[in-house]
């Protein structure tokens, strides 16, 4: 048995910065994650992060509506107010710390354009500044020596009266169940990607934290609101950059036309991502595609600039299309890329269950809403990882109490995990896993109907029926990674549930849900989050109202 | 098309637990990488078969491997670079590290080596109330080494590090050069005479380049290293074995058109360390009794003239 004052579920941006803020205020703090943290999936985000620097003239106020009208009116303004208004200090915390942003010939900091955005604010390093960041913090982790799991993975809460006092985890290593009691326990553990085929997100992105805290009695909010990306690769799902966009490459249809015009004639390719993912896709549906595809060009921009600027899509595109940018366009297509719904979460990570903070991708805090700005999820990860560790630290000196329980967790999960290594012979989790991603690909994507949702909502029970009987090849303990693929199928299951429950009961199309049969947006009825809570059997339902404080709800035109 | 992947297995928890080879053939598309095969694998034929993977598009570093015997993302290799249609493919787990299971390596030795290089820029003096000016120069400089993914293929194929557990590796010194570079960074002096005079450090590359051939993300970690000895040289950081090494030899080249291998020895070790003097007795006298103790008087090349002019017109050219 371990304990600790803060336990950090999650080692991306989010989860690092969260643990510095922890050790800062003078607490025992250990974080725990399934992979080193330099593998956690912050390092795909390519572009940028966003901040105003008001220092320069910069206006916070102006990203903070970008992000509302982003987010087509369902993020809570107090806590996007919240993020904007602080961004700034975050991106000097970032560069005080090591990161190598991009300069301008002053040697200060340089900036590029994103998607929804008329003011060039993206901060920079190259096309992996998600690699960067979080490079240079687990540099900063080894300053702090904090306390790790690494390659752990966390099975369930340890919930003592309502209330999270630790979590059951697996050192995948040796296969070996261990208690780990801590006064407050963050999840950030990122995105449920994976119930998506396919997905820019990781083979990690499998949702752990949204399931155990769905588990445990916490509601996911907004969980329908699933971003397509409007630039991914149609063999694998691996992302484009909308940096290359930012750069001033174009979107054509097969007739060689900026399409664009036609759907956004102020902003073309740099609408808000749903606004372009849903442009694409109408082409290649109106049978103005190219192979399902449309085609990135950046040829005008020249070689020199685009190895300079965006080197890693150069990359991308020489290893998965043999293509090189400066001569030939790529084939892209919309694809499932980040999930804006999550656990619950306010401004200070606190979620619906005492002890459980939630801050990243697996929280919805919420400051994307329907849809997410580009390079607005790394300034959630480091701000709001900070925030949710300064809310747990609060919560540790003021109210936590230690467990007092013993060990009936660990054994509860040891028989569960015992129960799945003596199944007979039956379907694999990787067959079980693409037959409910391939569905939610279909019937959960760019544009939705009611028919079509229903569907996915059969296929997640169908599936949910199998899950009891999907079997291992592998018995062994260590490094169990087919016993691992099972427990990851359960949390992308409950995700898919919270998902489609969400889809099917948000009646109108507003940002990433967009419903062909219901094509308006309903702001009388419908400025909710959606809030999922687990039963036994489908999700009950519920709703809570978005927080406007300054911005009504206008038609949203880019 | 059809491919075999030789995989080599190893589970801990046999009996007796060795390593031995596995074929699996599966059928899979054209433009598939080695990584998606051994998905397939472990998906739908074997799921007994352990690696470790993630982001499937070579930045997270998680599948490191041996491919054919060299060190290779999974991600990043196309099968077809390596096999036709029926073809075989080899693959390994990463080396210079133990395995903990089939493909996957126990890193730990690893992430020490990282920790061992201070790797988190040091300032003095306050912060400033905003971002510390840089040139975009001397910050996009860096990116050579910010590109490294940390994903081991350098340090799995180390030709130093097959030999000696103590160098600190390709990764860690492009890492280490990261620091002595960035401009921001006060403690280059410091970084350079720990990564001078510790056992291990940067003196102990051959310059094999295998480091630099195998890099997924080209960072070339000799050539960082390479010019980290220059600076410590430049810094007046001389007083050390790899410094006197390699100013004998190139004197001894310089003058005799060849090596001196005698003077070589003496001078890295250094004419007044009497015990590292009395470590090389033995190894020359066992040199001797093999009949391949080199000449103690060098001998001239008969070319050196040319030699000579040669040193010289590169010297020329570098300035």
């Amino acid at each position: 048995m371990y304990e600790h004052d803060l336990l950090i579920i999650g080692a991306g941006l989010a989860g690092l910065r969260g643990a510095i803020e922890g050790i800062q205020e003078g607490l025992d703090v250990a974080f725990m994650t399934k992979v080193h943290p330099v593998r956690s999936h912050s390092n795909a985000a390519q572009g940028g992060i966003n901040a105003a620097l008001t220092s320069r003239g910069d206006d916070w106020e102006d990203h903070a509506l970008a992000t509302v009208k982003g987010s087509d009116y369902l993020a809570d303004q107090s806590a996007v107010e919240i993020m904007c208004r602080e961004a700034g200090d975050a991106i000097i915390e970032l560069e005080h710390m090591g990161v190598i942003f991009s300069r301008n010939e002053d040697g200060k900091l340089a900036v590029r354009r994103f998607g929804g955005q008329r003011v060039a604010r993206t901060f920079f390093v190259g096309a992996i500044t998600g690699q960067a960041l979080l490079h240079v913090m687990y540099e900063q982790i080894i300053k702090h020596e904090a306390r790790t799991y690494e390659e752990w993975f966390a099975t369930s809460l340890i919930m003592e009266d309502g209330v999270c006092r630790g979590v059951v985890a697996m050192d995948i290593k040796t296969g070996e169940l261990h208690t780990i009691r801590a006064k407050a326990v963050i999840m950030a553990s990122g995105g449920a990607g994976r119930a998506y085929e396919p997905t820019a997100q990781a083979a990690i992105c499998t949702g752990d934290g949204q399931a155990l805290a769905y588990r445990a009695g916490s509601p996911l909010m907004d969980m329908e609101m699933i971003q397509y990306h409007p630039t991914t690769l149609p063999t694998n799902g691996v992302l484009m950059s909308e940096a290359a966009r930012g750069e001033g490459g174009y979107l054509l249809n097969s007739l060689g036309e900026r399409f664009m015009e036609k759907y956004a004639p102020d902003y073309m390719e740099l609408a808000s991502r749903d606004v372009v993912s849903r442009a694409e896709q109408t082409e290649i549906n109106e049978g103005r595609g190219i192979d399902g595809c449309v085609l990135l060009d950046l040829r005008h921009l020249g070689r020199d600039f685009i190895n300079e600027r965006l080197g890693y899509l150069q990359e991308v595109a020489t290893d998965f299309m043999s293509i090189d940018l400066a001569e030939t366009p790529a084939k892209i297509r919309p694809g499932m890329h980040y999930n804006m719904g999550g656990i619950k979460a306010d401004v200070n990570g606190r979620t619906e269950i005492p002890g459980l903070f939630a801050a990243g991708e697996a929280a919805c805090v919420s400051i994307h809403g329907a849809n997410r700005l580009g390079a607005n999820s790394l300034l959630e990860a480091v701000l709001f990882g900070r925030r949710a560790a300064a809310g747990a630290v609060k919560f540790i000196k003021t109210e936590a109490e230690r467990s007092v329980g013993d060990e009936s967790v660990k054994n509860s999960v040891s028989k569960r995990l015992q129960e799945i290594l003596d199944r007979p012979r039956g379907p694999r989790a990787a067959a079980v896993r693409r037959e409910l991603a391939l569905e939610m690909d279909k019937n959960m994507a760019v544009f939705r109907d009611q028919t079509g949702m229903e569907s996915a909502a059969a296929k997640v029970a169908e599936v949910k029926m199998k899950l009891p009987t999907v079997s291992v090849d592998n018995k062994g303990k260590v490094f169990n990674i087919d016993l691992m693929s099972v427990l990851q199928l359960e949390n992308m299951v409950d995700c898919a549930e919270a998902i489609v429950a969400g889809g099917l009961m948000r009646t109108e199309s507003r940002g990433a849900h967009n419903r062909t049969d219901l094509k308006t947006r309903d702001d009388e009825n419908w400025l909710k989050h959606t809030l999922a809570y687990q039963t036994e059997d489908t999700p009950r339902m519920d709703t809570s109202p978005v927080d406007i404080t300054r911005w009504e709800p206008v038609e949203r035109v880019y | 098309m059809n491919i075999t992947i030789r995989l080599q297995r190893f589970d801990p928890e046999t009996a007796t637990p060795i390593a031995i080879f596995q074929e699996y053939t599966i059928e899979i598309s054209e433009v598939a990488t080695v990584l998606d095969a051994i998905i397939k694998i472990h998906e739908e034929v074997d799921g007994t078969v352990a690696m470790r993977y993630s982001c499937r598009s070579s930045i997270c570093g998680s599948c490191a491997m041996k491919i054919n015997g060299s060190a290779a993302l999974g991600c990043k290799t196309r099968l077809v670079e390596l096999a036709e249609d029926g073809g075989t493919i080899t693959v390994q787990p990463v080396g210079n590290l133990p395995t903990v299971k089939d493909l996957v390596a126990d890193f730990q030795p690893f992430w020490d080596k990282i920790r061992s290089v201070n790797p988190y820029l040091t300032t003095s003096g306050p912060e400033p109330e905003f971002e510390r000016i840089a040139s975009n120069k001397s910050m996009s400089n860096l990116l050579t080494a910010v590109n490294c993914i940390m994903c081991g293929c350098c340090f799995s194929d180390c030709t130093v590090l097959e030999v000696d557990p103590t160098f600190m590796g390709p990764a860690a010194l492009a890492k280490a050069w990261r620091f002595v570079e960035d401009p921001r960074d006060s403690t280059a002096d410091q970084r350079l005479n720990m990564l001078n005079n510790t056992e291990g450090g940067m003196w102990d590359c051959t310059r094999c380049m295998k480091c630099v051939e195998v890099c997924p993300k080209e960072v070339a970690p000799m050539d960082r290293i390479m010019e980290m000895r220059e600076a410590a040289i430049q810094t007046g950081n001389t007083n050390t074995a790899g410094y006197r090494h390699t100013e004998s030899f190139y004197n001894s080249v310089k003058k005799n058109g060849r090596l001196d291998e005698t003077r070589l020895a003496i001078d890295s070790a250094g004419w007044t360390n009497l015990p590292r003097l009395l470590d090389l007795a033995p190894i020359g006298i066992a040199a001797m009794r093999k009949g391949k103790l080199p000449p103690l008087l060098p001998h001239k090349s008969e070319d050196h003239k040319k030699v000579q002019e040669l040193y010289e017109s590169v010297e020329n050219d570098s300035d």
